[in-house]
């Protein structure tokens, strides 16, 4: 990947949740354009307001699963019927039920796998990535909102530390990442 | 999250914490030196590891000939152990995956440790049907890979590779899991380290930084993962029991095996949560997370998961006598009056009778009576198992082939083995990582936290749209 060039990040920092809600709100009524939210845990009613839509993920959780699916009854199917036809004493030669638990274990297998390599894939997250971390206790109690502001002018940047402080922000910084 | 409480509803964080308080109590035991009791259970665990190696490598070396099995007998405490360890690898999955579905609050304050209980004991099961091989070294024969024998495949009707399957998803799927949810908070452990500790955790957590886009992918993915990991956990030990239910042999062939044994993995499981979560919370300080409200709730389950058990026993006795079979009815005759009676007497006592104390309020809530009937219900199931493998085998068509198996030292010492390789891992574990989910209980607190429901309550003078609507009485 290219090196990311830095960004200057304008943060202010909530103590609670309601008062995150509360500013993301006022901020998008004000048409801010908010870099990201950063919370310690799920804030649950932030999504509508920030105006996040719906993950997509578990769409491609059935499509992974389905892809399972296939191929573990594909592959039994081939293997037993097609490469190496077993004659057992009048058995079927095709004998789908007990084909049943690995088709549902690949499934399940497929879904997972495929999820979570995607989940980590499109939040950009794998060992030795390294964080671009605004504060050290947005991971313990505080609720952040980031600007970014590498092409604001003075002005812009007063404004949205009005904003901070008028929204109830117990802290306000600027950083590079 | 303003909402209102039913007043019926439990405190689940004792101590008026803030979500500082939150994390400093949950991410401490990783940052502090280990205390005495830590470094005598580790030890004491990593000499019982010690011997489990030795004995591996001597039935390795020896042979299966160094255990007790014998024509008749050809399976014994190692199969009865792969079971007892997989039942117990289900609570786990249960509490994170099924209680998630159902919302179950209470779930937070175990979820994390056991999810990783889950997954040390898949490890401990999964080294019987290994090393029963005998060939460790061929034991990858077991999955269908291209090979220069033809090629040829594994036997797919078998339940014995279903069981491969179902256990190595089971297992990667549990570890996924939980190591979905461990991210947020090894990245609140990262953030407060420095130096080489805080390069570790870099590392580990994989530079998560909590966006709220991050945060609901993370929560559907959790919310599927979940979906799918229900059914999952269901179909392991239905294929476990398929082992046993598929063959034609009386006392082992029957329909009711794969809900017998999900009811009594569930069981075996929580019995094993219970035993780690008492010891935990009394060693790390836990309890104002890990409170009698969560130990209350998991005994309940134990005493329906145990009622179902006891009821599925008394079915198959039943069952026996009523499909006028006689070689069925010989051989429940024989599992509760013959010559392992006592083994049957002792798991009819341990996963039957004694869990129905559970019905009492006081019993469900002493810490000690909980931390005792864990321990015999874990034996009960223990037991059950070997009723299950060894007694239906002893008496075979023949009666001349009749036999008798007791284990040999090898045998035992494999077994108290893995006991060691788990609390090993465990002990680590607890060291490593926050056992109780931080991300999770931050996330509840306002609804169940003492400050804000259950008599104790005070009115939270901050915000008034997170003002809990308390009982007014």
């Amino acid at each position: 990947m290219a090196a990311v060039a830095t960004k200057k990040v304008l943060y202010g920092l909530y103590t609670d949740e309601e008062d995150l809600k509360t500013a993301v709100k006022s901020a998008k009524d004000a048409h801010l354009d908010i870099m990201d939210v950063l919370t310690p845990f799920p804030v649950h009613g932030l999504d509508p307001v920030l105006g996040l839509s719906e993950s997509r993920l578990h769409y491609l959780g059935f499509i992974y699963g389905a892809i399972g699916c296939l191929f573990g009854f594909g592959f039994m199917s081939w293997a037993v019927v097609s490469d190496w036809p077993i004659i057992f004493g009048g058995k079927p030669y095709w004998p789908i039920p007990s084909y049943i638990p690995i088709t549902f274990e690949m499934t399940v297998l497929f879904s997972a796998w495929g999820m979570t390599i995607t989940f980590y894939t499109i939040c950009g997250m794998w060992p030795g990535v390294k964080p671009k971390i605004l504060d050290n206790r947005i991971t313990d109690d505080k609720f952040c909102i980031a600007f970014d502001v590498s092409e604001s002018g003075k002005k812009d940047v007063d404004s949205l530390q009005a904003f901070f402080t008028k929204t109830g922000a117990a802290e306000v910084h600027e950083k590079e990442i | 999250m303003s909402q209102a409480v039913a007043p019926v509803r439990h405190v689940l964080i004792e101590g008026n914490k803030s979500y500082h308080n939150i994390t400093e109590d949950l991410s401490s035991p990783t940052e502090k030196a280990p205390s005495r009791e830590w470094i005598i259970a580790f030890s004491l665990a990593a000499a019982f590891l010690g011997l489990y190696v030795f004995a591996v490598c001597w039935t390795i070396w020896k042979g299966i000939g160094s255990w007790n099995l014998n024509r008749t007998i050809n399976w014994g405490w190692d199969i009865t152990n792969f079971v007892w360890w997989i039942g117990i690898g289900h609570a786990g999955t249960l509490i994170s995956a099924i209680l998630l579905i159902f919302r179950q609050r209470w779930r937070t304050g175990v979820n994390r440790a056991a999810e990783a209980m889950t997954i040390f004991a898949v490890i401990c099961a999964g080294q019987f049907p290994l090393i029963h091989m005998g060939r460790l070294w061929l034991g990858f024969f077991i999955f269908p890979f291209p090979n220069t024998r033809g090629p040829l495949w594994p036997n797919f009707n078998s339940p014995l590779l279903w069981d491969v399957f179902a256990i190595s998803t089971y297992f990667s799927v549990s570890l996924l899991f939980w190591y979905t949810g461990l991210v947020p908070d090894l990245a609140t452990v990262r953030d407060r380290a420095s130096g080489f500790r805080r390069k570790m955790y870099e590392i580990f957590s994989f530079g998560w930084t909590g966006s709220a886009k991050h945060w609901q992918r993370w929560e559907s993915l959790s919310l599927i993962l979940a979906g799918i990991s229900t059914p999952l956990v269901l179909s392991v030990h239905t294929i476990v029991s398929f082992d046993f239910a598929t063959s034609v042999i009386p006392g082992w062939h029957t329909t009711i095996f794969p809900p017998y044994f999900v009811a009594g993995a569930i069981f075996s499981g929580f019995a094993m949560v219970q035993t780690l979560m008492v010891i935990t919370r009394k060693v790390l300080k836990l309890e104002e997370y890990i409170t009698l409200n969560h130990i209350d709730s998991m005994n309940k389950v134990i005493v329906l998961t145990g009622t179902i058990v006891g009821v599925a026993y008394l079915t198959e006795l039943f069952i026996a006598w009523y499909s006028g079979y006689i070689y069925e009815q010989f051989a429940f005759y024989n599992r509760v009056f013959g010559i392992y009676w006592w083994a049957y007497f002792g798991m009819m006592f341990c996963n039957v009778v004694s869990p129905q104390l559970f019905w009492s309020r006081k019993i469900r809530r002493s810490i000690w009576w909980t931390f005792f009937l864990s321990i015999i219900v874990n034996i009960g199931m223990w037991f059950e198992r070997f009723v299950i493998i060894a007694t239906t085998l002893a008496r075979d068509y023949l009666p001349s082939s009749w036999s008798y198996y007791s284990p040999t030292w090898v045998e035992i010492s494999l077994f108290s083995g893995t006991i060691g390789l788990f609390f090993f891992l465990f002990l680590i574990f607890t060291r490593v990582a926050p056992v109780v989910a931080i991300a999770e209980v931050k996330h509840i607190l306002k609804v169940a936290g003492s400050q804000f429901i259950g008599k104790n309550a005070s009115s939270h003078g901050g915000h008034s749209s997170v003002q809990i609507k308390k009982e007014e009485n």
